[in-house]
């Protein structure tokens, strides 16, 4: 480890890749071919459980050190990932309960294991003499474990990774950012960019070929093993901004193991009365919480699952099997707590869900059908739920953020270091963003006039955007620009709209595929019908585009600038000359 | 971002609107209609605005560059596509003869040679490879046909070694260019042309950088910096290459070494030759070459100069002298013929004036006959001599011109009197002069 800051290897040099660094499970991904893989290691885990483990001295991990979790515990380490740069009083070591359990050491955290071998008997037939226990850091274990990660990474590729861009929650502050960067500059990995996961995973669906750029809103729901984080994300013209993140620690991955470990523990003792609670014993525990979390798995795929572990507790094998809907049943609290999530995460941006364009589920808990299937009675149909069990087009949940940052990687891994250091300072990602919406005036079939927007709002300025709008009569027209807003509207319908609640009911209950009707906003829904509609502000400009041919189309350009002056030009498509026009800055 | 196409019309303009340009600026946004937010760093499209926000860009413009920076890397690409069309004869080689292959040429390189860098050997190697692999060809049909594909292997093998490539570069003939002929000199451009066959040369040079050529505007430090660089030229050339096969050790050793010897002689041999080719080719060079007369003359013309200015001045003063004795030879010559002129004249004068004494003498002496010599009736002898002996007196005392101006006075005179008044009057004119006696020429003046 150097202490002095190392130059990173020239960008002609550079072998990047992205990772994903989880709490729970990490990935690491490289593109091929403008294509983000996902690298799998040598065990052909593409989603590597983020734990090391040493016994006798020999360093395992991935799903090999998680195995280890029942048998070897105390020198296995889990969940660290959260602790980095953090002190020791902020943490929260529930998670480590079953493995090494932090302490506090200066004012970071670490972990006490014995991590090498045990030294030679010194004469025949006496025991090998067990090696001392060393305190690890947790940027110690965290270089150890980038290092396997990365060499992994480097099997797969026949070549040396020397740089990552890696994906964090959006809520890493710059303390653990740097003590991230510090432990893969460790381990020789040079950090180019730590970029935040709803935005790598909203780029991994962007970057698909076939992708259309446009002006949307996206809720990303990040839903992990030990914690959930919610983001709404205003997509503008391919730029990204954060308009509200929640976090969450108590309605993740983990939250639903438990209600499983609940459920078998329960079935266990009732099959075999007098054995022992194995929620009790260590050991037990740890064989239950392994053995939920596949069947767990097994039941977003199928919706029936086996629960088997051999010598569960007391000695007594044990065997059940679990259906999807008993799972969603038991389960309950947790979904909805996600969605709960969902919605103080759009309240916290003052959006409305008819405002959401697309919600990206992402993070391994979102392979559950049953999340994705909450979130399309929340959201308007015209919404997209990207999840792989309401979109067959959609990209593994867990792999959105070690693609984006692969791809974010492959971007800039030709610039310098210092390059990529000016581009993401504060002075050109901290912009002005609209508030309001920007359009011109049209008219609908009913001759109303009606908002048309240019300029979405909450669109980060300078900003350049175009329509063409239709002309069926020609002549000489009018482009009104005026700013506008949304609200939503509710109209309470009218007692013979049944037809339209029955349909929803029915909806409901096709896909609940259950005799409880219990969604209660989907009851609420029922009763009103609500629509976003524009309402039509201040006018900015005018502007006449004459002799339009009949027919013929209009082009309406506006460009805000940064000191959001307004630049309109509207033109005839097809002809020569057209309005130009400026508007001064506010 | 692409235009988006609303399918919804747009209204009438209404009677009566008038602008200027056509546009009217009614507001602004207003400062609260922005919020500062923090774009997330991430994205092509980020890149984009994080380019034009630190060059200070607007949309046209960037989009403009980047346009002109894609251009640019397509031909890029296209610069580095490798391929030659493939020789059917170069095709049918035999590995064995891997010897007398053009290495760069199999890996379709030639245009390179020498220049190439590893990368793109390494490139060409592959795209080779893929194209010639006995398993495609075997593929197609033809098995067993590996044939080129070991000479690929054979050139990549000699190449990628550096060196065995300078070995092969050295005896690389087909990067030499050959020295220009007369016939191509008269036409082309002297300088243009040696400098290829010098640049072509320094690819054997151990020192580098290697002074160019230059033209004829070089100056005369860079020439000598040049002809001494390359008269004293440095270079790795060695031909191992064309080396007979050496036997094996276990075989025969006398013959083993007899061979090695000889290589290293042919070797040497070799050397010496190139050394010596290169030495005539500089020679050659130049000998041809205008700057070197140009700077000798220059440096003769500043030594000779004193010499040449006494050489002239001494031409000058012979040449005034020779003109200045010709001058006086020809008013020499002027004279004389003038005093010889001068004399025949006085000559001529002289007999003249003697033949007009002559006549007036015999006019004095006819004015006395005429006169019947003072005497009336036949005069006598004594009379007649007495008179001319005065005559003849007078004659004597007085000059050709008073003769003439006498015998003016007595032409055409026939009377006696008269005759006689001009002789008395001539005598008494002598005697007052004093040049003559009284009682002297009494028969006239009496």
């Amino acid at each position: 480890m150097s202490d002095t800051a190392k130059a990173g290897p020239e960008p002609s040099e550079r072998t990047a890749i992205g990772i994903t660094f989880g709490n729970s499970n990490s990935s690491i991904a490289y593109l091929v071919d403008d294509k983000a893989e996902v690298i799998a290691n040598e065990d052909g885990d593409r989603q590597i459980p983020t734990i090391l483990s040493y016994v006798d001295g020999e360093e395992y991990y991935g799903q090999q050190a998680k195995n280890f979790l029942v048998r070897n515990p105390n020198n296995t380490v889990a969940y660290f990932r959260d602790f980095l740069g953090k002190e020791f009083k902020s943490i929260d070591p529930t998670h480590n309960h079953a493995s090494a359990h932090p302490q506090e050491s200066g004012d970071s955290v670490s972990f006490t294991l014995v991590d090498k071998a045990p030294e030679a008997a010194e004469e025949e037939g006496e025991e090998p003499k067990q090696a001392a226990p060393s305190a690890l850091s947790v940027s110690e274990i965290a270089t150890r474990y980038l290092r396997r990660l990365v060499g992994s990474a480097s099997d797969y590729l026949g070549k040396k990774v020397t740089s990552a861009v890696v994906s964090v929650p959006t809520n890493f502050n710059d303390k653990q950012k740097a003590a991230l960067i510090a432990a893969a500059a460790a381990a020789d990995l040079e950090i180019l960019q730590v970029i935040s996961e709803p935005v790598a995973a909203v780029l991994s669906y962007d970057a698909r070929p076939e992708a259309k750029i446009q002006d949307k809103i996206v809720v990303v729901a990040d839903l992990g093993g030990t914690r959930s984080d919610v983001a709404v994300v205003a997509s503008r013209g391919g730029m990204y901004t954060i308009l509200a993140t929640v976090h969450d620690y108590e309605f993740a991955g983990f939250a639903l193991d438990k209600v499983l470990m609940d459920h078998f523990a329960k079935e266990f003792m009732k099959k075999n009365s007098g054995a022992s609670d194995p929620r009790e014993n260590p050991r037990s525990l740890a064989k239950l919480k392994l053995e939920s979390e596949s069947t767990k798995r097994a039941l977003s795929l199928g919706t029936n699952a086996s629960f088997s572990v051999e010598s569960l507790a007391d000695g007594i094998d044990f065997a059940s099997t679990v259906n999807r809907l008993r799972y969603e049943t038991i389960a309950r609290s947790v979904f909805e707590g996600i969605n709960r999530l969902v919605e103080s995460a759009l309240k916290k941006a003052g959006l409305d869900v008819l405002d959401v364009d697309e919600v990206v589920l992402s993070g391994g808990t979102s392979h559950t059908p049953r999340i994705a299937a909450n979130f399309t009675y929340m959201f308007p149909q015209n919404t997209r739920i990207l999840a792989p069990s309401t979109d067959v087009t959609a990209i593994n949940p867990s792999e959105l953020g070690a693609r984006g940052a692969a791809l974010q990687a492959s971007l800039i891994q030709d610039y310098e270091a210092e390059d990529i250091d000016q581009s993401t300072h504060a002075a050109v990602t901290t912009v002005p963003h609209v508030a309001n919406a920007i359009g011109v005036i049209s008219t609908n079939e009913a001759g109303e006039e009606v908002f048309v927007p240019i300029v979405q709002p909450d669109t980060a300025v300078p900003a350049r955007r175009t329509v063409h709008l239709s002309a069926p009569n020609g002549g000489d027209l009018l482009v009104k620009v005026v700013e506008g807003n949304t609200h939503i509207k509710v109209t309470k319908p009218e007692p013979k709209t049944k037809e339209n609640g029955d349909s929803k009911a029915a909806k409901v209950e096709d896909a609940d595929d259950s005799d409880e009707d219990d969604s209660d906003f989907s009851d609420e829904e029922e009763e009103e019908k609500r629509e976003k509609v524009w309402k039509i502000g201040a006018t900015l400009a005018e502007a006449a585009v004459k002799g339009v041919k009949k027919g013929g189309k209009v082009e309406v350009s506006i460009t805000v600038n940064t000191d959001l002056s307004v630049i309109v030009t509207a033109r005839e498509v097809g002809a020569k000359g057209g309005v130009r026009g400026t508007l001064a800055s506010a | 971002m692409e235009a988006t196409v609303i399918p919804l019309p747009l209204p009438a303009l209404p009677e009566g609107w008038a602008a200027e340009t056509n546009f009217k600026a009614i507001g602004k946004i207003t400062k609260e209609g922005a919020t500062q937010r923090t774009l997330e760093p991430v994205g092509p499209y980020f890149l984009a605005h994080a380019r034009r926000a630190r060059h200070k860009r607007t949309f046209s413009e960037d989009d403009r560059i980047q346009a002109q920076e894609r251009a640019k890397k397509v031909e890029d690409n296209d610069d580095s596509e490798i391929s030659e069309p493939e020789d059917a004869m170069m095709l049918q080689r035999d590995a064995k003869d891997w010897k007398s292959q053009d290495h760069y040429k199999v890996l379709g390189i030639s245009k390179y040679r020498h220049k190439a860098t590893e990368e793109q050997i390494k490139r060409a190697h592959r795209k080779k490879v893929l194209k010639h692999h006995p398993d495609k060809k075997a593929a197609a049909g033809r098995a067993d046909d590996d044939n080129f594909f070991k000479c690929i292997q054979k050139a990549t093998e000699v190449l990628l070694d550096p060196v065995k490539r300078r070995q092969f570069d050295s005896v690389d003939e087909e990067a030499d260019v050959e020295p220009p002929t007369k016939k191509q000199l008269v036409k082309g451009n002297f300088y243009k042309l040696w400098s290829h066959v010098f640049k072509s040369e320094a690819r054997f040079s151990k020192t580098h950088p290697v002074p160019s050529f230059g033209d004829d505007k070089s100056t005369k430090e860079d020439v000598e910096n040049f002809y001494n660089f390359w008269y004293n030229f440095d270079s790795w050339r060695s031909f191992e290459y064309l080396d007979e096969d050496v036997p094996d050790d276990n075989e025969n050793r006398d013959q083993k070494r007899h061979m090695e010897r000889k290589n290293a002689n042919a070797r040497k041999k070799k050397k010496a030759e190139d050394n010596a080719r290169l030495r005539k080719l500089l020679d050659d060079c130049s000998a041809g070459d205008d700057r070197i007369k140009r700077f000798r003359q220059e440096a003769n013309a500043a030594k000779n100069k004193k010499r040449l200015e006494r050489e002239a001045a001494e031409k000058q003063a012979a040449e005034e002298a020779r003109l200045k004795k010709e001058a006086e030879e020809k008013a020499a010559k002027e004279a004389e013929d003038k005093a010889k002129n001068d004399r025949e004249s006085a000559k001529k004068a002289k007999e003249a004036a003697k033949n007009a004494v002559k006549k007036n003498k015999r006019v004095l002496r006819g004015s006395v006959k005429d006169a019947n010599y003072f005497a009336a009736g036949d005069a006598s002898a004594a009379t007649i001599d007495a008179v001319l002996n005065d005559v003849e007196l007078i004659q004597g005392k007085i000059d050709p011109d008073e003769i003439a101006a006498l015998a003016g006075k007595l032409n055409g005179l026939k009377v006696a009197d008269e005759i006689m008044g001009v002789w008395k009057g001539e005598v008494d004119r002598l005697v007052a002069a004093g040049k003559l006696k009284e009682g002297e020429a009494k028969a006239l003046g009496a």
